[in-house]
């Protein structure tokens, strides 16, 4: 177990190496810099770029920059006025935080439950209504269903506000409130897989010859579909979780950009587009971490789990 | 059993057999019993036709600009103007554009991000897979690292980035470019923008489709039939193409056309923030954009495009679903 950790942890170095150097070469390859407007004169964007040792030859850059982030110093904001990175990134990533815990939690509650009873009533009714409205879920993006429910739940009947973000500081209601859409339209998608996965895994498994010993032994459905299905079934279901995360965070990235969200996804498109290269940087390392480190916790989860895994990991 | 069959249908395909064939005969005939893959079928036929021929489905051209009649509600018919007697039958976008038109026109990117996107990161995938999983233990062991490493980039954050870039070239003054660098240009300009599109979600997706393919070829490399071929002396390649292609090709397809979806919304996505297909040129997602911007004040214009998408979506996902039923009716429970 602690060989897996270790060797999921030193997965990450080439990672963090590749995924920083396509990134720092991309940014560095687009033309124009971040200091470039039409009102600023080229004296002075030369000064500017010396100042923030842009005009070093890119691999000097790269280099200064890995050294810089081994200390965990991301640098300034080119763009805002040289604070740094991590003054806007950390509050970013904490909204970005909260809006996928509450998207993954909208996903499961909807998701387990619809798989469950899908699969215990196979071909029934419930089980065709929740296949249906899983491919509906799963064929409405989130770019439809985002406006969608603003215009439903905010616009025409106005329970909800339209857009934008409320801290906790500022009540619990409002809180809620504002997350509430937002963390629909990017749990919905998600549901939907999971319902599908949960039922899928169900049935398989309500197919196994233990089930029917369960049954033959006596034991009542409830008890059986509980104890001895339920159980076996959530494996996938937990494996899913590590992909689960890895589409919550893309998928934050675009609700942000529909619901003028600040979170990390929303610094990330327009920091692109300013050429913001400390900011692009360290976005783009936050979620490589965190996808590695998700995976690591579904590794660890799954070994708890099912520990005959222990050898083919 | 799909596998047997198949394997048969591979070491039998070098002589024309009956069973190969049947075995797509039977695939077709499975989907085509289903009615709603008939409808689903039809209507992304009539997608394809409208995507080859716009010009005769559309009643305007897409960047016809007509300000008196901006935000025109459907079905509003032009009383005077140059465009007299012109019906808005979706209504007209916040410079007046028609907006049936342009969904017709639309339809020509969205269309060809899922086939072309398909097709890329099919060939694509499917012979890295292949090579990579009867090569030597060392060679696949590199090159499913390097599929590793790519996969561990975030895929949205790589295309956006990566279409940033391609985006950004496309700009650069033609004295500037190499002989290549502009051909590419070029080939992006006469397509709108469309074509940087492709080449951003191609250079990403095939990843998914080199790891399936190699963990199909891991499976079947080890039983009997390659070991009988390697005996009589079959080359390298003739083993990859003949023998293990078609036992590998059926799951490859189906995970290709569940992904086609995926491929439809990126796109959508990349219009929708500003990356995508360059104006005037209308893309769904492009739409949906401008019409989120009025939704407040002219909820028409999202409605349009957003059922166009979505549709479009669930046609594929239905199709896929259909399809992976047809070829496997092991997996109809997944």
């Amino acid at each position: 177990m602690l060989r897996l950790i270790i060797r999921r942890f030193l997965w990450f170095i080439p990672v963090f190496f590749v995924v920083t150097g396509i990134t720092f070469l991309t940014m560095h390859a687009l033309p124009g810099g971040p200091f470039d407007t039409d009102k600023t004169p080229p004296a002075m964007v030369q000064r500017m770029e010396q100042a923030f040792g842009l005009n070093r030859p890119v691999y000097e850059q790269y280099f200064i920059w890995l050294k810089n982030a081994a200390q965990l110093d991301f640098g300034p904001s080119l763009k805002q006025r040289g604070r740094p990175v991590a003054g806007f990134l950390l509050p970013g990533l904490a909204v970005s935080a909260q809006l996928g815990l509450f998207a993954m939690g909208f996903a499961l509650l909807i998701g387990l439950p619809a798989g469950i009873i899908a699969a215990l009533h196979r071909g029934r009714w419930q089980d065709r209504g929740a296949t249906f409205v899983a491919i509906l879920g799963v064929s409405v993006p989130p770019i439809v269903m985002g406006p969608l429910l603003m215009w439903l739940f905010a616009l025409q009947l106005g329970w909800l506000p339209v857009a934008q973000w409320a801290g906790l500081d500022e009540g619990i209601i409002p809180y809620l409130s504002h997350i509430i859409l937002p963390a629909v339209t990017l749990g919905a998608g998600l549901s939907a897989i999971i319902a599908r996965l949960t039922r899928a895994s169900l049935l398989q498994v309500l197919g196994e010859d233990y089930i029917r010993t369960a049954h033959a032994k006596g034991l009542a459905r409830r008890t059986v579909t509980i104890r001895h299905a339920l159980r076996n079934a959530l494996i996938p279901v937990v494996t899913y979780l590590g992909p689960l995360a890895a589409a919550v965070l893309t998928g934050s990235l675009v609700v942000e950009q529909i619901f003028a969200i600040p979170g990390m996804g929303r610094y990330f498109v327009s920091s692109i587009t300013s050429r913001d290269y400390p900011m692009v940087m360290a976005v783009v390392v936050i979620y490589a971490f965190i996808i590695v480190f998700v995976n690591l916790v579904v590794d660890v989860l799954y070994l708890f789990i099912d520990p005959r895994m222990d050898h083919g990991l | 059993m799909v596998s047997s069959s198949a394997q048969a249908a591979g070491s039998r395909a070098a002589a024309p057999s009956r069973r190969s064939r049947t075995l797509w005969q039977d695939t077709l005939r499975r989907l085509l019993r289903d009615p709603v893959v008939v409808i689903c079928v039809l209507y992304l036929a009539l997608l394809i036709v409208v995507a080859i021929f716009p010009s005769f489905f559309a009643t305007a051209s897409y960047d016809q600009t007509s300000f008196p009649n901006n935000f025109a509600a459907p079905g509003t018919v032009v009383s005077e103007g140059k465009l007299a007697g012109h019906t808005y039958w979706m209504g007209a976008d916040k410079l007046g554009r028609d907006i049936y038109s342009r969904l017709v026109y639309g339809t020509r990117v969205s269309i060809s991000v899922a086939f072309l996107g398909a097709a890329v990161s099919f060939l694509i995938g499917v012979s890295y897979g292949l090579f990579a999983g009867y090569s030597r233990p060392r060679i696949d062991n590199i090159m499913m690292r390097i599929v590793d490493i790519i996969y561990a980039y975030p895929t949205l954050i790589l295309i956006i980035l990566l279409q940033v870039f391609l985006t950004a070239l496309a700009q650069k003054e033609p004295e500037q470019m190499g002989t290549i660098e502009r051909m590419l240009v070029d080939l992006d300009r006469n397509s709108g923008g469309l074509f940087f599109v492709f080449l951003a979600i191609g250079a990403v997706s095939w990843l998914n489709m080199a790891r399936l393919t190699r963990g199909q070829v891991m499976h079947y490399k080890q039983q009997e039939f390659v070991q009988a071929a390697q005996v009589v002396g079959a080359s390298d390649r003739r083993i990859m193409g003949r023998h293990l292609l078609p036992n590998v090709i059926g799951p490859c397809i189906v995970a290709e056309t569940l992904a086609i979806p995926s491929y439809i919304y990126t796109e959508a996505f990349l219009s929708f923030i500003g990356l995508g297909v360059q104006p005037p040129m209308p893309s769904w997602g492009s739409m949906i954009a401008d019409g989120y911007g009025a939704l407040r004040t002219a909820p028409w214009l999202i409605l349009f495009p957003a059922l166009a998408l979505s549709l479009t979506m669930l046609a594929f996902n239905f199709l896929g679903d259909a399809v992976r039923d047809a070829l496997d009716p092991k997996l109809r429970d997944r």
